[in-house]
């Protein structure tokens, strides 16, 4: 496969108090083989020898798994991909010519830093509330001392898989954390360590989430399909679940 | 570049006595701090990966203030947080020969006898804590069908002693230290700095008392004092440019350490992952891990046929050679690391290797597939199968995947005694940062190990017992705080100002290619003395010539980026130095000089059984401490794996 040529129109924004606005890139000779990110590392490479300032975006790992990059790629976060982090995306999805309009996870909760950037420490603050099993380090029994059956565990699993990228906030209508949240919540609720803490926990976590100015979520489906890691909707049900039981 | 060979370190404060005792009689020793005092002391720690995630949760919850930094923009995602393949622990659940003393023995002579019995010891024993601790906390790792956990044989073990959870281990470890760290911050024990980047340390009265940060989102440049410093901030192999670590690592925090006084242990000792996705091209801007979990049922191999471009199904079984299996008969494709990458970079140099450039070699499921079935290899990899796809538009069921080496881990680190401390009273170093444990190679799922052995139990007791004296530790000098933001505010100063016309990423590419050629797999004092010449010249011309658009007061990409690439390029001469004085191979260390008949590292134990810690010299000539490594319990050998 041959080189393309891209139009980029990217969202620019000097800082949280700047309006922002789309601004038109070309780029020329991208690799099929480049990731999405290369790619921005090109443009932002010429963009600082010709003394403008360069693209800011976040990214840490490249390998879909640290949860830091994440934009909205053509109106979807992380991309049309399916099950793709923006890092792991590769310009061999793009054709030679096409448009690609990049912004930022735009959320009341997620409010832009600069350009691509956004403050997504709500998050953490969720987490603080309850999201945890309560154990000081040094007063742990031995582990085999607590069976786990494997489905409990497989399932605990793949809710806890959730790398905390904010993909499903920026995908949802209401700007609602509820995935992010409820992937927390069922992965602590799924194992006999959690139990104790279970109704609490899930009383804390929603109650947080709301006073973070995230919205409700009204069952659009949006979240899951861009997750990168696939949290089913059906944690979200488990997540109400435990709420009511709590109140 | 120079150095002189100063006062030997006499005494790494290991307690005497029986291997097996040392840990309990440190312990015991330790000075206790009543727990309102506690309350009035504090503790600062850089980094949340494994090591410092888990120290500040634990150090919150025994009541000290801990004030937590990183450089991301939430703690969770530290690098630890890619780490695939496991953690080893020596529970010896499967009843298959593990204990305590295997574990040592097997982490003491993996990193060829270049690392302290006493810490390894230690290490194994306080392994068995770590998974109770993690269960505990609800990390999901793999199990059986009987409820109970699950565990797999891992990079060269012949014992089946590492956990892990599916293929994201870091991943539910670090979750499960962020969780802890995040419950701190609630009772308001911890108070987290994200999207803050250290850059110097402040030493007043000979003792760290606080670091100077900036605000990655401001520009402000900030102090914060302490009565003690940890730093957790990970490992260096970014000098290199191209490597499996996240974008952001970087050697900033403990080469400004290093500059105040801590002494830098073995520099030169970088682990070189052997299954790596190969490079596609010069954009390239890191290079993606495959866990070395597919070397149980994967195949390597190569044509036999130098040049040969046939597809990999084309070249029939007689005409590849499966060279591990050939060089290796009793290990196979289970080699170490270390052997496992120089093979491939052997072939490859014979012009057998395959894909862009001939830097490849074939990783082959085909028989793995024909023996388990697909379903069972995808049970097992499937999510590593997927990667590779996604990134090199490969599918691995159908075609072998292509592997090559690349820079993966850093031995080395800042030198810490036995408490984990530098020679900098009150600077402690943990997790990759430092230069423990692992001499001069680590075994694969060891470092999980040793970071969360550090920050959930060996820290918080040795800590512990330097914070009982701080009584006396006296006034933070105004002076000595000025003067550290002064250095800081001058060298951004100093990358604003030369507006040249080259990127910071366009020399630290250069600089990794430098370092990669001349100091990677396999050394010389040819190369040596080459890199020797050609750093500092490029380091000259990055500060003649480096461009850094925008101003400090605002969140600064490039800003951020040229101030680390800076400080990698004087950590790159000390690594060539520290490769060019030892003359021996070792571990991950290859000198091309010395190697037995067959192409084996060859040790020189008369000459370099020590720990080589060097000390910062401001006139450019660094000073050689020499710590000498004595081995009581495992007898030296020399490695063997035919
Ligand atoms: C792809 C990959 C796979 C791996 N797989 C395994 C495995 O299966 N098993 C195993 O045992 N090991 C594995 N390792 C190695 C292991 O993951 C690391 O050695 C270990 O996680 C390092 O942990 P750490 O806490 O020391 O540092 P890190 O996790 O790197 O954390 C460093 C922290 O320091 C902060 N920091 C750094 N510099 C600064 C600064 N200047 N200012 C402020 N903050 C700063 C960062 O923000 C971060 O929070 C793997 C490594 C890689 C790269
Ligand atoms: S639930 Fe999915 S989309 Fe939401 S934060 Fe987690 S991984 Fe990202
Ligand atoms: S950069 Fe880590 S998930 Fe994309």
């Amino acid at each position: 496969m041959s080189t393309m040529n891209l139009t980029l129109r990217v969202w620019r924004q000097k800082g949280p108090e700047d309006k922002g606005r789309m601004v038109t890139y070309k780029v020329v000779d991208v690799s099929p083989d480049m990731s999405f990110l290369e790619m921005l590392d090109v443009l932002n490479d010429r963009l600082i020898v010709e003394g403008d300032e360069p693209i800011a975006f976040d990214h840490d790992c490249r390998e879909g798994i640290c949860g830091m990059c994440g934009m909205v790629i053509n109106g979807v976060p992380h991309g049309e991909q399916r099950a793709t982090t923006t890092c792991q995306l590769h310009m061999r999805h793009f054709n030679d010519g096409d448009t690609i309009t990049i912004e930022p996870w735009r959320a009341a909760a997620f409010p832009v830093v600069k350009d691509l950037v956004v403050d997504r420490t709500s998050f953490d603050r969720i987490i603080q509330a309850g999201g945890f099993i309560s154990v000081p380090a040094g007063s742990a029994p031995d582990a085999h001392s607590l069976p786990v059956q494997k489905d409990a565990a497989d399932a605990a699993f793949d809710a806890a898989t959730c790398i905390g990228c904010g993909a499903c906030v920026a995908a949802c209508p209401n700007g609602s954390a509820s995935l992010f949240t409820a992937a927390k919540i069922t992965h602590l609720g799924l194992l006999p360590q959690g139990q104790p803490e279970r109704d609490s926990r899930a009383k804390a976590m929603v109650e947080q989430m709301d006073a973070e100015g995230f919205g409700g979520c009204t069952n659009t489906g949006e979240c899951t399909a861009v997750c990168p890691k696939g949290i089913p909707l059906s944690t979200i049900a488990r997540m109400n679940r435990d709420y009511l039981s709590a109140k | 570049m120079h150095y002189t060979v100063g006062e030997p370190i006499q005494d790494a404060k290991a307690p005497e006595g029986p291997v097996e005792e040392r840990w309990d009689k440190r312990r015991f020793a330790a000075k206790l701090v009543n727990p309102a005092n506690k309350r009035k002391l504090r503790v600062i720690v850089i980094g949340t990966g494994l090591a410092g995630g888990s120290a500040a949760a634990t150090l919150g919850e025994l009541g000290y203030q801990v004030t937590s930094f990183c450089y991301q923009d939430s703690p969770r995602r530290a690098h630890s947080i890619a780490a695939q393949g496991g953690i080893n622990a020596a529970k010896n659940y499967r009843g298959d020969g593990d204990s305590i003393y295997r574990l040592f023995y097997d982490t003491v002579k993996g990193g060829d006898f270049r690392s302290r019995e006493s810490n390894v010891y230690r290490l194994a024993q306080v392994s068995v804590n770590i998974i109770d601790q993690a269960v505990a906390q609800g990390v999901p790792f793999a199990r059986e069908y009987g409820g109970l956990l699950d565990t797999r044989s891992f990079g060269g073990a012949q014992v089946s002693r590492t956990f892990y959870a599916r293929g994201q281990t870091g991943q539910q470890l670090l979750l499960g230290a962020y969780q802890a760290l995040e419950r701190q911050i609630a009772a308001g024990t911890v108070t987290m700095h994200t999207r803050h980047e250290m850059l110097d340390v402040i030493v007043s009265g000979g003792r760290a008392r606080g670091v100077v940060v900036r605000d990655m989102v401001t520009g402000e440049i900030e102090t914060h004092l302490a009565d003690a410093v940890v730093l957790a901030s990970g490992g260096y192999g970014n000098v290199f440019f191209l490597s499996t670590n996240a974008k952001g690592c970087n050697t900033t925090a403990i080469w400004r350490a290093h500059r105040r006084g801590a002494y830098f242990g073995n520099p030169c000792y970088t682990q070189i992952h052997p299954t790596c996705i190969p490079v596609s091209g010069e954009y390239q801007s890191k290079l993606t891990l495959m866990s070395e979990s597919l070397r149980n049922d994967g195949r390597v191999w190569v044509p036999k046929t130098k040049g040969d471009s046939r597809p990999a199904h084309e070249i029939p079984e007689v005409e590849r050679d499966y060279y591990l299996e050939r060089i290796y008969p009793s290990f196979g494709n289970l080699v170490p690391r270390d052997i496992a990458s120089r093979a491939a970079k052997n072939v490859c140099d014979e012009g057998r290797g395959v894909g862009p450039g001939g830097l490849g070699v074939y990783l082959d499921f085909a028989d793995a597939i024909r023996r388990l079935g697909r379903d069972a290899v995808e049970k097992k990899y499937g999510n590593l199968f997927e990667m590779y796809e996604r990134i090199t538009g490969e599918n691995p069921y159908e075609q072998p995947m292509r592997i090559y080496p690349a820079v993966h881990y850093t031995m080395g680190g800042l030198w810490v005694d036995y408490d984990l401390q530098s020679t900098v009273p009150g600077l402690f170093v943990i997790g990759e940062a430092n230069f423990s444990d692992h001499g001069a190679n680590r075994l694969g799922a060891s470092a999980l190990m040793q970071g969360l052995a550090d920050g959930y139990f060996v820290l918080p007791t040795t800590v512990g017992d330097y914070l009982a004296g701080a009584g006396d530790f006296g006034d933070i000098a105004q002076e000595d705080i000025e003067e550290a933001v002064g250095q800081v505010q001058d060298k951004i100063d100093r990358l604003l100002s030369v507006q040249g016309d080259r990127t910071a990423d366009s020399f630290h590419r250069e600089l990794g290619k430098i370092m990669w050629d001349y100091c990677g797999m396999e050394r010389s004092e040819e190369s040596l003395r080459k890199a020797l010449e050609l750093i500092p010249e490029l380091k000259k011309e990055f500060w003649a010539r480096v461009k850094v658009s925008g101003v400090n007061e605002e969140l600064n990409q490039a800003l951020e980026r040229a101030g680390r690439v800076a400080d990698f390029f004087e950590l790159a001469e000390l690594m060539c130095l520290d490769a060019l004085h030892r003359t021996e191979s070792c571990g991950g260390h290859f000198r091309a000089e010395s190697q037995t008949e067959e192409g084996e590292a060859l040790r020189d134990d008369d000459a370099f059984a020590y720990v080589a810690a060097w000390e910062w010299n401001p006139d450019g000539t660094p000073v050689l401490h020499k710590e000498t490594l004595e081995y009581e319990y495992v007898k030296m050998t020399q490695r063997s794996y035919k």
